[in-house]
């Protein structure tokens, strides 16, 4: 094969597209319709109660849409980090919405399920075997890390996307994946070098965000050579320019040069950009590395509480003035009223319009508004303990006495009766490490399910 | 007379890689600005870190992006995403600081 055409409809299943570039990238004739369903930049909230950051309603738009064009073609549609988080939980979801679809519209396909959870003991082992590295600055794994974490995944590479496509399955249906994996994966199959079809991969990834104005909501079409890839925007409101596509390639990478994924590396140090229509853009030059041995990343969260949050607001200037007294005399009184109570938490408080957004890294520490925004928080071990915490820093804040206090009624505005939220659990990232594997399909079983 | 960072740069941005570093990307607005910046060596792990009001091992890279006219910052998280006391969980808000950076273009 001498040219691959992609199609990418949007940056995460569920963001939506324009169903106009849509079809324009479908008179291009595309060989295959991928997109990329998630990530771990919502937090870790998603992956550890296995709820999906994408709402149903939105990706069953999105996924009908995609069906239908694909079905017609008879061209396979393949989808990356399932449900958000890609655990399996996630996984069905997705499956679930796929039969959804398929009963409603009276479809008939066969789906490809691949799963991307990994058992607690086989991290274990792993570990013990002294096969398991962080990714800095993550810090080094510890045992407790591993028992503690809620639910683990390995993020797939190329290989077990393949074995998907092997089966002859109309969809490709996998959990947590190298963003790029599902765009290469068909091309890679037919025998195109990886290096052009990684690269075009993570240019794909984000849909037409690589283009000027960029945007995660639309469509990009991408065309893949032996030597090289093009890719142009299917909306005539965007365009690709050699800064968009390049200005991409460094995007949430710490190094744009060398992009490290599962079983190798991206090495763009030779690659070049080339204007080569008005909105179409040439690439050249990537290499993919392969890496010995093969390594996948993991991604593991615990869960560390329950969270209740009140938000107010603070106009006294005298109030503001003496505001980082205020909260330090709060934290005590708290402190002290539940000294003898055996459990533990944690009370934060931001301020919005004094380094409610940097924190530590806020060059203007000093608040220089007229009004505060306050964030009350509380995490503890259990729901009822945090809504105790926050109640009382609440009402401990609304009615304290500070040098200099004029206004003797109250120190907070509330925008809502009920003040408090209970926000649930609450999770954090116990596990972002490097794991050596024999086999790059070994921890991803496929199974085929008719829908 | 100092050149603000704002006048000579086009896109000037935060984001997560991964949930424990910071990326902050510069983007020029034209090459012979770009290279002189990077020849002058005016982006430096101190300044950012005087910047940031952080030790100067937590700025763990600075790398320039010659085909996209672009330095790349990555600096250590204070506090990974998502866990208590985080105040940003994209990460996407923490480019600010450089909107106020000025330097003597030679």
């Amino acid at each position: 094969m001498e040219e691959m055409r992609i199609l990418s409809p949007t940056a995460i299943l569920g963001y939506g597209f324009p169903q106009s570039s849509f079809e324009e990238g479908l008179r291009r004739r595309p060989d295959v319709i991928a997109v990329d369903a998630g990530s771990t930049d919502p937090g870790p909230y998603y992956l550890g109660s296995g709820v999906c950051f994408t709402d149903p309603r939105a990706v069953r738009r999105d996924l009908t849409l995609i069906l239908e064009a694909a079905l017609e073609r008879r061209i396979p549609v393949i989808i990356g980090s399932a449900g958000g988080s890609g655990g399996t939980v996630h996984l069905q979801r997705d499956l679930g919405l796929l039969r959804e679809i398929a009963a409603e519209r009276g479809w008939r396909f066969r789906v490809a399920v691949i799963g991307a959870e990994i058992a607690k003991e086989t991290v274990e082992g792993h570990w013990r075997a002294g096969k398991v590295s962080p990714l800095p600055p993550a810090p080094e794994l510890t045992e407790d890390d591993i028992r503690d974490s809620v639910r683990i995944v390995a993020q797939m590479g190329l290989e077990p996307v393949l074995a998907g496509l092997a089966t002859g399955a109309d969809v490709v249906l996998a959990g947590r994946c190298y963003d790029p994996a599902v765009f290469a994966a068909k091309a890679v199959q037919q025998g195109f070098d990886p290096g052009p079809a990684v690269h075009l991969g993570k240019i794909l990834e984000c849909a037409a965000i690589a283009a000027t104005p960029g945007s995660g909501s639309d469509c990009l079409l991408g065309y893949l050579y032996p030597q090289a890839f093009e890719v142009e925007p299917l909306n005539p409101a965007r365009r690709c320019t050699t800064l968009s596509v390049a200005a991409h390639t460094l995007y949430e990478k710490s190094n744009p040069y060398l992009l490290p994924g599962p079983g190798g590396t991206l090495d763009l140090r030779e690659t070049r950009f080339e204007q080569v229509g008005e909105s179409r853009v040439r690439v050249s030059g990537s290499r993919f590395v392969r890496s010995d041995p093969y390594k996948l990343k993991l991604e593991g969260v615990r869960r560390i509480g329950y969270r209740t949050v009140a938000i107010a607001g603070v106009r006294d200037p005298v109030m503001i003035r003496e505001i980082d007294a205020i909260i330090a005399g709060v934290r005590e009184r708290v402190a002290d009223n539940f000294k003898s109570e055996p459990f533990t938490y944690r009370l934060d408080f931001k301020v919005y319009g004094k380094n409610g957004v940097m924190g530590g890294l806020e060059p203007h520490p000093a608040p220089d508004g007229h009004e505060l925004g306050m964030v009350i928080e509380a995490v503890a071990d259990t729901q009822d303990w945090a809504n105790t915490i926050c109640g009382f820093a609440r009402s401990t804040m609304l009615h304290f006495g500070y040098p200099g206090r004029i206004a003797t009624a109250g120190n907070l505005a509330f925008p809502y009766s009920p003040s408090d939220f209970k926000a649930g659990e609450v999770y954090a990232f116990s596990i972002y490490h490097l794991m050596e594997v024999d086999d790059p399909c070994q921890y991803f079983p496929v199974e085929v399910v008719a829908v | 007379m100092p050149t603000p960072l704002l006048k000579i740069a086009e896109v000037i941005r935060s984001k997560n890689s991964g949930p424990y570093e910071l990326t902050l990307d510069i983007i020029f607005r034209d090459w012979e600005i770009f290279r002189r910046v990077c020849a002058a060596r005016l982006i430096t792990p101190e300044r950012i870190a005087g910047l940031y009001r952080v030790p100067v091992a937590d700025v763990l890279a600075i790398i320039e992006f010659e085909p996209a006219k672009a330095i790349k910052i990555n600096l250590r998280r204070p506090i990974p995403s998502g866990s208590p006391g985080d105040t940003d969980v994209y990460g996407a808000q923490q480019h600010a600081p450089l909107l106020d950076l000025e330097f003597e273009l030679p």
